[in-house]
């Protein structure tokens, strides 16, 4: 027996609110967009549609990964850490500069960018292993890390900066394939990979389930305790990905880089819809909520606002878009 | 002569639908009152309107005399009637006198706690009744029968003269029923009335001196209990021929499907063995906490077993996880759909795929024309009634979402189907329906394994019965032989 009657859900289809529920932050996007396009004539130009991507892409790869890591009902506050130091320990390798450099350096990009990513994999390794294995939450093993991975950037690197980064490196901040600059390339790239593995593989569904009900998912013969694990070095490795980017792009890797990027991070995943209660969510919202947040900075800077309103705005729209969802949920 | 409590005529449906229809009702003080009933026999819609909790649609509640009409469980703790649930919910941080007197602390002048004022009455109410029991011992360090002794504690803080004990011993065993019997004849000396809620009859006719008989939601019969013998009690709570209600159409064949040997866990069970035929409905009865869901936990892989063997049409297998159990042909109906059998914020399909993900894609690329083409399949077979399969399982019904999980499971095309409770809360009409799947399954040659704490469903599905009592089998019946009394006496 239903418990909704058929004709319900057809009356549903053009039911106005429901349309808002479920793509309410892309209208919202759009909205925003549109405004910002009529009030501002620069807004919609490439060049600024460009740089908007560029700003959103740090921290969209972050959100990427977050998202897995939400998804699976944790969380993972160290990725502000981990920004900073996969782009020191990665940059300590790339760089021209005698003194920063460790012995060898400048080493190929290549070798630079798989160090950095293998440091980003093992500290969402270990903080993934504290979760899953030793049943820490997921809250204090990251807020761990986060404290743990930002003091071993500034012994790695002396507290001090480390300047002058080959041009090779620089690439993948700064350069451009075709005309789109190199870390939009990098960020599509890894959406696109994310959505595919979230939609289409097996890892996605368990992921899905994981999050969804652990013991329905544990009963159903899945490895519980190995997705777990696995969702934190996604969200390590892309950590590593954006610091590495960030590093390219200013020229020089700071200890002091990342600062607070978590909550940014966070705030995307939200705001696209996805549950801090596991099981529900899209990888696609993430690029929204990414966007929106970008697009919103960007717009707010187009037309003067002071950065300090901008933040107020930002707290406002991550509870509206959490007050949406619980609506949502409560109609379920 | 004055009851502590009557109550006549009393009727409550919901939905429509009526859970009470003549609840009817006399404690006398001093005595210890045995409330009985099966499964949906309107106990605890009795309880809960007694308590306040639920509001009557007719009926009359005397207390000491006097018409009496309860609108919240304050009331009628302030009137003097106490519940200790079946669930205990203790604050375990908290010593014993602060979860006595939880939100009624006594106060010192400047609004603090007057720690000494209420540890000296917490202590004065366990001396009373004996209980060896510090009041500043933090809850968590005590055992369950324990935190059950001081729950009577609290009761008796409430100055409560009306105790209900809804099923006290579910949870304990041995020695501390014993413990617990004790206290009750205690209170009994000191006047109170008792109403004692269980399934154990050897501990009614140990304790208790009246016995009310619910069924259906209607007054039986009462009486003393001097004036009735054990086999007497039963016949009053079973009361009817179910036969009809299942569908079975298996014939055992005498190949063996699954054999245990020895089989124990830590600490539920010990030494279980038995073995199931292909074709066979092997039904396992127990009360609740007698190793009933253990034992499939041990064969699932769930939970770690010490010792004993387990083979699969004379193999001998193997099993650390769910994932091996599913490898060698096994499937685990879980005994609650909700917490362990369904990803509530998933679809129907994703949740019929979940358990065969690895036969429906190539290698770890998922394939959705054959994750849709085996999601119809089971929806036809088991005739899921959902508008589509990518609708969120939670819109289901019960027996629908309960049809969902048997669905999973068979996706996975199993040998063995272990089924926890299949049939727990979903209604007569998917009953069946699961009944007949289950049959179906095993005339195929199939071995089913089915655990259940409803007599009926066991009888009426079962070729062999296997009786569960704290966590070691005390008896095996064979359809034949097997009558209620049988199964309440071996389980109890």
């Amino acid at each position: 027996m239903f418990k909704k009657k058929a004709g319900d859900s057809i009356a549903k289809g053009i039911n106005i609110n429901t349309i808002v529920r479920d793509y309410g932050i892309l209208l919202a996007l759009i909205l925003l967009m549109v405004i910002l396009s009529w009030s501002n004539q620069y807004f919609l130009t490439p060049r600024n549609i460009l740089n908007v991507l560029r700003q959103t892409s740090i921290n969209g790869i972050l959100a990427l990964g977050m998202t897995f890591v939400i998804l699976t009902r944790g969380i993972d506050l160290s990725v502000g850490s981990v920004v900073a130091l996969a782009g020191i320990v990665s940059a300590s390798l790339a760089t021209t500069s005698s003194t920063a450099g460790i012995m060898g350096a400048p080493y190929p990009a290549v070798v630079a960018i798989i160090v950095g990513l293998l440091v980003g994999a093992t500290t969402g390794g270990i903080a993934g292993t504290i979760v899953a294995r030793l049943n820490v939450p997921a809250f204090v093993a990251t807020l761990g890390m986060l404290s743990a991975a930002r003091g071993l950037t500034l012994i790695y690197a002396g507290g001090r900066p480390v300047p002058a980064l080959t041009p090779e490196f620089r690439w993948i901040g700064t350069g451009d394939i075709l005309g789109i600059p190199v870390p939009v390339v990098i960020f599509a790239a890894v959406f696109l990979i994310s959505w595919w593995v979230l939609t289409r593989t097996r890892f996605g569904r368990y992921v899905y389930a994981v999050g969804g009900n652990p013991r329905a998912a544990k009963t159903s013969g899945i490895n519980v305790t190995r997705i777990k694990l696995y969702v934190y070095v996604i969200s390590g490795a892309l950590a590593a990905l954006a610091g590495m980017i960030l590093a390219a792009r200013t020229g020089s890797a700071l200890t002091q880089a990342g600062i607070a990027y978590e909550l940014d991070a966070i705030a995307a995943v939200v705001i696209g819809g996805t549950s801090l209660s596991g099981g529900i969510g899209r990888i696609s919202g993430t690029l929204i909520g990414a966007l929106l947040i970008g697009v919103m900075n960007n717009g707010l800077d187009l037309m003067g606002v002071e950065s300090y309103y901008q933040q107020v705005l930002k707290g406002v729209l991550i509870v509206a878009a959490v007050m949406l969802d619980q609506t949502r949920n409560r109609h379920e | 002569m004055v009851h502590l409590l009557e109550v006549s005529g009393l009727t409550k449906s919901f939905g429509g639908v009526a859970a009470l229809r003549n609840g009817q009702f006399q404690l006398e003080s001093g005595s210890v009152h045995a409330l009985c009933g099966g499964n949906g026999a309107g106990k605890s819609t009795f309880l809960s309107i007694i308590m306040g909790i639920h509001v009557r649609d007719g009926g009359q509640i005397w207390r000491n005399g006097e018409l009496v009409e309860f609108a919240s469980p304050a009331e009628a703790l302030a009137s003097g009637i106490s519940i200790i649930e079946q669930e205990l919910s203790p604050v375990p941080h908290m010593t014993v006198a602060e979860n006595i007197y939880l939100g009624r602390e006594p106060l010192r002048r400047f609004g603090g706690i007057n720690f000494s004022a209420m540890n000296k009455a917490s202590g004065r109410i366990l001396d009373s009744l004996e209980f060896d029991i510090s009041p500043t011992t933090l809850m968590m360090d005590l055992s369950i029968a324990q935190t059950q002794l001081v729950e009577i504690a609290k009761a008796l803080s409430y100055d409560a003269e009306v105790i209900f004990m809804d099923e006290p011993t579910s949870a304990i065993g041995g020695q501390e029923v014993e413990q617990l019997l004790a206290a009750i004849q205690k209170l009994k000396a000191q006047g109170k009335g008792i109403v004692y809620v269980s399934h154990r009859l050897s501990e009614i006719f140990e304790v208790a001196d009246h016995y009310t008989v619910f069924r259906d939601g209607a007054f039986v019969e009462e009486g003393e209990i001097s004036s009735i013998d054990r086999r007497g009690l039963i016949r009053c709570i079973v009361g009817r021929d179910l036969e009809e209600e299942f569908t079975k159409t298996n014939t055992p064949t005498n190949k063996t499907g699954l054999a245990v040997v020895g089989l124990s866990d830590e600490n539920k069970i010990s030494d279980i063995s038995f073995s199931v035929n292909k074709g066979e409905i092997l039904g396992i009865y127990g009360l609740m906490g007698s190793g009933r869901t253990e034992i499939f936990e041990c064969l699932f892989g769930l939970s770690k077993k010490t010792s004993g063997t387990i083979s699969i049409a004379k193999k001998t297998i193997e099993v650390n996880s769910p994932s091996q159990a599913i490898g060698h042909g096994l499937a685990l109906v879980t005994e609650d759909r909700k917490l362990s059998g369904l990803v509530m914020t998933g679809s129907v399909r994703s949740n019929l795929c979940l358990a065969s993900l690895k036969n429906l894609g190539h290698g770890p690329v998922m394939s959705s024309m054959l994750e849709k083409t085996a999601s119809k399949e089971m929806i036809a077979q088991f005739s899921i009634k959902a508008e589509r399969d990518t609708m969120p399982v939670s819109e289901l019904s019960g027996g629908n979402q309960q049809k969902t999980v048997l669905g999973k499971w068979f996706m996975t095309k199993p040998d063995v189907l272990l089924l926890d409770e299949p049939t727990r809360g979903v209604d007569v009409g998917a009953k069946r329906e699961i009944y007949g799947v289950m049959s179906e399954f095993a005339s195929q040659g199939g071995t089913v394994v089915m655990t259940s704490s409803e007599i009926e469903e066991v009888l009426g599905m079962a070729d062999r019965i296997l009786v569960m009592r704290d966590g070691r089998i005390s008896g095996v019946l064979s359809r034949k032989e097997a009558n209620a009394e049988m199964l309440v006496n071996l389980a109890a």
